[in-house]
């Protein structure tokens, strides 16, 4: 069985990212393992633009942001294997892959760096009525078919859910030539950037329809249409609201799922609230020397903060090939609470954490002039106010190293928000 | 006196502008950023978008190669721009920053590509 020092698992953007800083913390022997058959993921896919302004204080496109951390990879001469599926790892870190050039292998690695991403949540989770035609796809799916494979996907299209890559897809059909009637969302609120809404919606005049749902969908070969239906604060369809609309395109943004399947296998316990991997400040899941960042950690808005999250892992993982079975001091807790729905990470250790850690976390609602308080064992040490905060758009906190001196018995960290 | 409250887009974070029109001064308050300061005074005076697309390869490695216009355009244009980039196919190998279309549309910009595609051997 041949070993490597660190297999980082997916060559999307968080192990690109966790591949580059691995290297330059002075580990050799690396390999990624991707399953498509190119580096980037899904960056390849998101041909718009917005990328990098915090990584490279520039603007790109997806491709552009991903073509930087390949070309870095390619510079660092790091290996990779491509249309190579992961089937299998177990918590002795053997990693049991399948490609056409080997067949079925397992190789074992030192260190592992979870990188899988996430996946789109699909229509079997959603409960709608009627039949399946054609003509309903994920978001996603839509965009890899006209962005990459230069498909036409339809011409007259309904969008429910008003994620981030739906919004996106509005902007992308209509550029193409379709009509898009109407993106729904269930929600009072929409889960996609602000931006979005105004330059892929607004700019087109696409109405968005919050607090709307589809229920019941038309057409046995083909989608020919939808009803939608406004909801009530219970998110159950209200009777007399029912509207038809005509479409043979349903596209679906309704959520991203951090795909943890393999995690699991390793032992790694999942945190219900995230779907991601409970980690320490140093992205060390619950199996000693397996870490996790980027969309299989939870999902993010940026890939800026993915990079700069996996970055930390990289460097976590070659710190723990070189230190060896450190000595894990107690943890302190960091704890999600009114009205913050988790935290990543979920515990720190403050002998062995950087000088300063960054905590992100998601609100639970929409919340106006609000504050973002941070408690160590139940005194206030941070009050920051808040104009806007919004489930759809990650926040984040600065632990530092020096404050926590102050608190040597310190059991628990809490961040939540506070109306004054 | 004319007050606007635009979302700037030139980045993720969506910042909440309140642009101020003054007969010949314009003032952009809410900003965190240089960035929103330019977007606060272009959105009122001549909006301008990015606009990005793909356009079918021959021979290449890849089906589409991503583009995008190699600086904003006239918001108005960006359809006239699309119609040009749609009939448009090129021929691997296609590099990062190469000119897919000069001066699309009569806008004076151009159509780049923000992708490799190697050549099929």
């Amino acid at each position: 069985m041949t070993e490597h020092d660190i297999i980082i698992i997916g060559g999307g953007p968080a192990g690109l990212a966790a591949a580059v800083a691995a290297r330059k913390a002075g580990i050799t022997d690396i390999l990624i393992l991707e399953r498509d058959e190119f580096l980037g993921g899904i960056l390849n896919q998101c041909i718009h633009n917005g990328f990098g302004l915090h990584t490279f204080k520039e603007e790109l496109t997806g491709p552009e942001y991903a073509a930087r951390f390949i070309q870095m990879v390619e510079e660092e001469h790091i290996p990779y294997l491509l249309n190579t599926m992961v089937l299998d790892i177990n918590s002795n870190k053997e990693v049991t892959i399948i490609n056409k050039e080997s067949g079925l292998t397992i190789i074992k690695a030192r260190a592992i760096i979870l990188a899988m991403g996430c996946r789109e949540r699909p229509r079997g989770a959603l409960n709608i009525p009627g039949y399946r035609p054609a003509g309903i796809y994920s978001a996603g799916t839509a965009q890899r078919f006209v962005n990459m494979e230069g498909k036409t996907v339809g011409k007259e299209v309904a969008i429910l859910g008003s994620g981030d890559i739906g919004l996106i897809m509005a902007r992308r059909m209509t550029l193409e030539g379709a009509k898009v009637k109407v993106v729904a969302e269930l929600m009072p609120y929409s889960g996609g950037l602000k931006r979005n809404i105004v330059q892929c919606l607004d700019d087109y005049g696409i109405p968005l329809k919050l607090s709307h749902t589809v229920i019941a969908i038309e057409g046995k070969d083909r989608l020919t249409g939808i009803t939608l239906a406004q909801v009530d604060e219970n998110r159950k369809p209200i009777s007399g609201t029912e509207e038809y609309i005509s479409c043979d395109t349903l596209l679906l943004s309704v959520g991203l799922l951090p795909e943890n399947e393999l995690s699991e296998g390793a032992g790694v316990d999942l945190n219900p609230v995230t779907s991601g991997p409970f980690v320490d400040d140093r992205l060390e899941t619950s199996t000693k020397g397996i870490f996790a960042c980027g969309n299989v950690l939870h999902v993010h808005d940026l890939v800026d903060y993915v990079s700069e999250e996996a970055s930390l892992a990289g460097v976590s993982a070659a710190a723990f090939l070189k230190e060896g079975q450190k000595k894990y001091a107690d943890m302190v807790e960091i704890a999600a609470e009114h009205g913050v729905r988790y935290t990543v990470p979920q515990r720190l250790d403050k002998e062995h954490m950087e000088d300063q850690i960054t905590v992100r976390f998601r609100v639970a609602d929409v919340y106006q002039d609000r504050y973002i308080s941070v408690y160590y064992d139940g005194e206030r040490v941070s009050h920051k106010k808040k104009r806007v905060l919004a489930p759809g758009e990650m926040e984040q906190v600065i632990l530092k190293k020096e404050n926590l001196k102050d608190y040597p018995d310190l059991k628990k960290i809490v961040i939540c928000t506070e109306v004054e | 006196m004319e007050i606007r409250e635009l979302t700037c887009i030139r980045c993720p974070l969506g910042c909440q502008l309140k642009v101020t029109i003054e007969e010949d001064e314009i003032n952009v308050t809410g900003n965190s950023c240089g960035r929103g300061i330019e977007y606060g005074k272009k959105e009122v005076l001549s909006p301008t978008r990015m606009v990005t697309s793909s356009v079918r390869v021959l021979g290449g490695k890849h089906d589409m190669v991503s583009v995008k216009t190699s600086q904003d355009i006239p918001k108005d244009k960006i359809f006239d721009c699309m119609e040009e980039i749609r009939k448009v196919t090129v021929n691997a190998p296609v590099s990062i920053g190469d000119v897919i279309i000069k001066d699309c549309a009569k806008t004076g910009v151009s159509i780049v590509a923000t992708r490799d595609v190697e050549v099929v051997l």
